[in-house]
């Protein structure tokens, strides 16, 4: 009896810990949201998002660091999106089981685990130096673009995976070659759920900074960049700059809340756009 | 028209298999870019004494030294203090998620854990200084919270998704008959679960604090701002260090092109792609070993 | 659906191909220094007011930087916080790039300790043993007993490097140096940790109201134990050269500056530029300087 009081006591204890747990981990995120929604919700009006810095980057707006933002993620979606769709449908619907496939696979699981900024030393002798395109945002744009490549192939083959093979068979057996039948039975099924794991995949290229620390993102630029050989200002060299170099800390220090909230709401916005894309479009077919 | 029909077809494979092609040529090329970019370095500098010297300090007017053991040192210790966090918790966190939780409370924090590896390394490292920064000097009593133990807590956090999620799938992966028949002998649920259960999906737990290491080794920005860039061996968790990371973001952008540092600096980017790929390829053996044996 | 991603596809590759076809403007490249960098921008951004139609992008990264770009030829105007060296004039000459000098500002580098310290002056060859890890406790200067703490920039920072040269001694800079990301970063630890030192900018010492930041004390420096100690933020001693440490803020450009950043320069050197300067906190350049500055215009 003895014991399975004890037992009971030592799964009592042992949960609670685990609870507390999960609470800790709560307790943080909830910190970091809070901490800088409070503190920098307080600077963000329309002429934040509108305008650009001014005096010095004291006052004004991140409108640059927006728009660069934007525009290199685009570049990263040119290049990542379909090249990351098509190699998933490759090793999905056309490759079989072989030493080739087993090292396309095993060299994609490895990209993903290459450290950001080891990309970025690759961006600066590949794009930066041999193709000649400088530090633009172009440079910055395609170094993002291969970084989020293994991602976007492992969301999308994912996606591939969960297309029943019957829908495939369904199609082969009524005559249809296999490009006819991925395109018209499979890939409507799939889509949806690549371009959830591909935004997913933008979205963490959006934030990063340590592959364009050297190939494209400045510190201050009184243009927004004119083409993609300029430079570009970005919210996430912004806020490691406004955090570790300013020397007004205490008037910027707002505007790097500021941008560490921007920079969090559209991250965290284009996540959310994944889930609602997922959603409409499964519930579109129904 | 059965002949076109099977060009075109061809010509389709062909292309989704360059796509598929151009994954391996991005890994050879980010391999060979780093040794070519990295072997120059050698030139001038040892081998052994790159890998083995403590002292860094290529811009120095008495002489020039490049040793990246105190880096390699740092990095292991800014490493080693987050998985020591993260480990437990993660775990943890797994196992109450699998097992205990009710599902409308899984389901409900899956994504929320999604959302903490969702905020940018900038961001965390900014929290770093103003938040974490500050709160650590006051508990320590010292004048800066720049140090290990920030670089640490924050990788912790930033590991935590990873060991969190893919552990969950391997607790969930392991069959319900274990755990029934651990039931049936008299265990407690607590019992079963840490007896029973962890062990069993043991070797996806490895895998996950593998996969989370990876990314610790890497990160740079969050631990370039919060752990202080000092280069000095290590004295403790209490002083500031200098990751490789943090190195290399510090001096690229300085060095002149073609120069013994600039090669130095892809050497240590070279370090730590192999440590890195090292550290993936042991999780990816140890994933697809645990994978064959639930088929 | 199909419909959709074609669309999407059309619209990206329309706006791409605009972009791609965007003649880039010509704009002044100004890059380097850090300490530099906030007063420059601010003379951008006021000279491109008062002249729309002028573009000027300023860009940190580091005196070796700014240098580094003029060699390269990726900028046009380099900012550096010390001389050129030897080995780098060698490899613009190399290349075919003969800099051309202009010392747009000057600056007193502050040493900087917390308010809470008592010491109120040191000699230059104190500064120097505390940056070499030869003192390792304030006590040692009769002071209070607390470790040193050494903040520093890192080694791309001109003022590393004329650190290393003339107050160290040219020798390494002590290991355990935290070397910070700006000076902003310095100045912040300074603030916090009651053992700190450090050296920024003489215009890094003020806060928005034009007053010493509060929480910091700033150190007179004298050349030598008997010599009289002077503080950065004296102008006299500045002109004089009484103060040790005060240095010229300069920018090159690669040869005769164009039209463009020839009128940029001659505007920061002239009334409405130095005003500027003045109130950043950093000081006005000499007529020497002015004469000198003239000359390389032309």
């Amino acid at each position: 009896m003895k014991q399975a009081r004890r037992k009971k006591i030592a799964q009592f204890l042992g949960f609670f810990l685990l609870r507390a747990g999960l609470t800790l981990v709560l307790a943080i995120l909830l910190l970091f949201l809070y901490d800088i929604g409070r503190k920098g919700g307080g600077t963000i009006s329309w002429e934040f998002l509108s305008q650009a810095p001014r005096k010095g980057m004291t006052e004004g707006g991140i409108f640059p660091a927006i728009f660069g933002t934007f525009l290199v993620t685009l570049i990263t979606a040119i290049l990542a999106v379909p090249l990351g769709m098509c190699a998933a449908i490759y090793l999905n619907e056309y490759a079989t089981q072989g030493r080739l496939t087993r090292l396309i696979r095993l060299s994609i699981r490895n990209l993903s685990g290459v450290p950001s900024i080891v990309y970025g030393l690759f961006g600066v002798i590949l794009f930066v130096n041999i193709m000649r395109f400088g530090t633009s945002v172009l440079s910055a744009g395609l170094t993002l673009g291969l970084m989020t490549l293994p991602w976007t192939i492992t969301a999308s083959e994912e996606a591939l995976k969960t297309v029943p093979n019957s829908y495939r068979e369904g199609a082969l057996a009524l005559g249809a070659t296999k490009w006819q039948s991925i395109r018209t039975n499979v890939l409507p099924y799939a889509v949806p759920g690549m371009l959830t794991g591909t935004v997913l995949g933008l979205a963490r290229a959006a934030g990063e900074t340590a592959p364009i620390l050297f190939t494209g993102a400045a510190f201050f630029l009184p243009y927004l960049p004119k083409s993609l050989g300029d430079q570009f200002m970005a919210l996430p060299y912004h806020l490691y700059i406004m955090a570790t170099q300013h020397h007004q800390i205490e008037q910027v220090r707002p505007i790097a809340y500021g941008t560490a909230l921007v920079l969090i709401v559209l991250v965290l916005g284009m996540n959310m756009t994944a889930v609602v894309i997922r959603y409409r479009l499964r519930r579109k077919r129904r | 028209m059965r002949k076109w029909a099977s060009l075109e077809e061809s010509v389709i494979r062909a292309f989704f298999l360059t796509c598929g092609i151009l994954a391996v040529l991005v890994l050879v090329g980010i391999f060979a870019t780093l040794l070519s970019t990295a072997v120059p370095a050698f030139k001038e500098i040892h081998l052994s004494e790159f890998l083995l010297k403590k002292n860094w300090d290529p811009t120095s007017p008495e002489k020039a030294e490049y040793g990246i053991l105190s880096m390699i040192v740092s990095t292991l210790m800014v490493t080693g203090g987050a998985l020591l966090l993260a480990v437990p918790i993660g775990i943890g966190v797994a196992a109450y998620l699998s097992d205990v939780a009710h599902w409308r409370v899984r389901e409900i924090v899956k994504p929320i854990v999604e959302i903490l590896a969702g905020i940018p390394s900038v961001v965390v490292g900014f929290l770093g200084i103003v938040l974490f920064g500050p709160a650590i000097a006051k508990i320590f009593h010292i004048g800066n919270g720049l140090n290990a133990v920030n670089g640490s807590v924050l990788l912790a956090i930033m590991s935590l998704p990873t060991i969190i999620s893919i552990s969950e799938d391997a607790l969930n992966a392991v069959p319900q008959a274990y755990g029934e028949a651990s039931l049936a002998l008299g265990a407690s649920r607590w019992q079963t679960l840490f007896r029973v259960k962890v062990p069993a999906a043991l070797s996806g737990i490895i895998a996950a604090c593998m996969l989370g290491m990876g990314r610790a080794i890497g990160e740079t920005m969050t631990v370039l701002m919060a752990t202080g860039n000092a280069r000095a061996f290590p004295h403790g968790f209490l002083s500031s260090v200098r990751t490789m990371t943090a190195n290399v973001a510090i001096e690229l952008g300085e060095v002149p092109y073609d120069t013994t540092h600039y090669y130095a600096l892809f050497a240590i980017g070279l370090v730590l792609f192999v440590m890195t790929f090292i550290v993936n390829l042991v999780a990816d053996v140890i994933l697809r070993k645990y994978q064959e044996r639930e088929q | 659906m199909k419909k959709t991603i074609m669309s999407t596809i059309t619209t990206l590759a329309l706006l791409s191909s605009i972009l791609l076809a965007a003649p880039a403007k010509k704009m002044i490249q100004v890059k380097g220094s850090y300490t530099m960098v906030n007063l420059v921008q601010i003379l951008a951004e006021e000279y491109m007011t008062k002249n729309p139609g002028a573009a000027i992008a300023v860009l940190g990264g580091g005196s070796g930087t700014g240098i580094t770009g003029l060699i390269n030829q990726t900028c046009d105007i380099a900012d550096h916080s010390r001389e050129w060296k030897q080995k780098e004039i060698d490899q613009a000459w190399e290349k075919g790039v003969t800099p051309r000098f202009f010392i747009i500002a000057v600056d007193g580098l502050s040493i900087v300790v917390n308010e809470k310290n008592p010491i109120e002056r040191l000699t230059l060859a104190q500064v120097g043993a505390i940056y070499r890890g030869e003192i390792k406790n304030w006590k040692t200067l009769g002071a209070y007993d607390k470790p040193v703490s050494l903040y520093g920039r890192q080694s791309n920072s001109g003022t590393y490097t004329f650190m290393q040269e003339f107050v160290l001694g040219n020798k390494n800079f002590s290991m355990d140096t935290k070397e910070m990301n700006g000076n902003a970063q310095i100045i912040e630890s300074i603030l916090q940790d009651e053992g700190a030192v450090g050296y920024v900018g003489v215009g890094y010492l003020y806060d928005q109201t034009g007053k010493i930041r509060k929480g910091l004390k700033v150190l007179n420096i004298s050349k030598t134990p008997d010599g009289e100690a002077y503080a950065p933020t004296d102008k006299a001693a500045i002109d004089s050269g009484k103060y040790p440490i005060s240095r010229p803020l300069y920018q090159a450009t690669n040869g005769k500056p164009n039209a463009d950043a020839a009128r940029f320069i001659a505007w920061e050197t002239g009334p409405e530029g130095q005003a500027i300067v003045e109130r950043e906190g950093f000081f006005a350049i000499s007529p020497a300087h002015k004469a000198q500055n003239d000359k390389n215009l032309k």
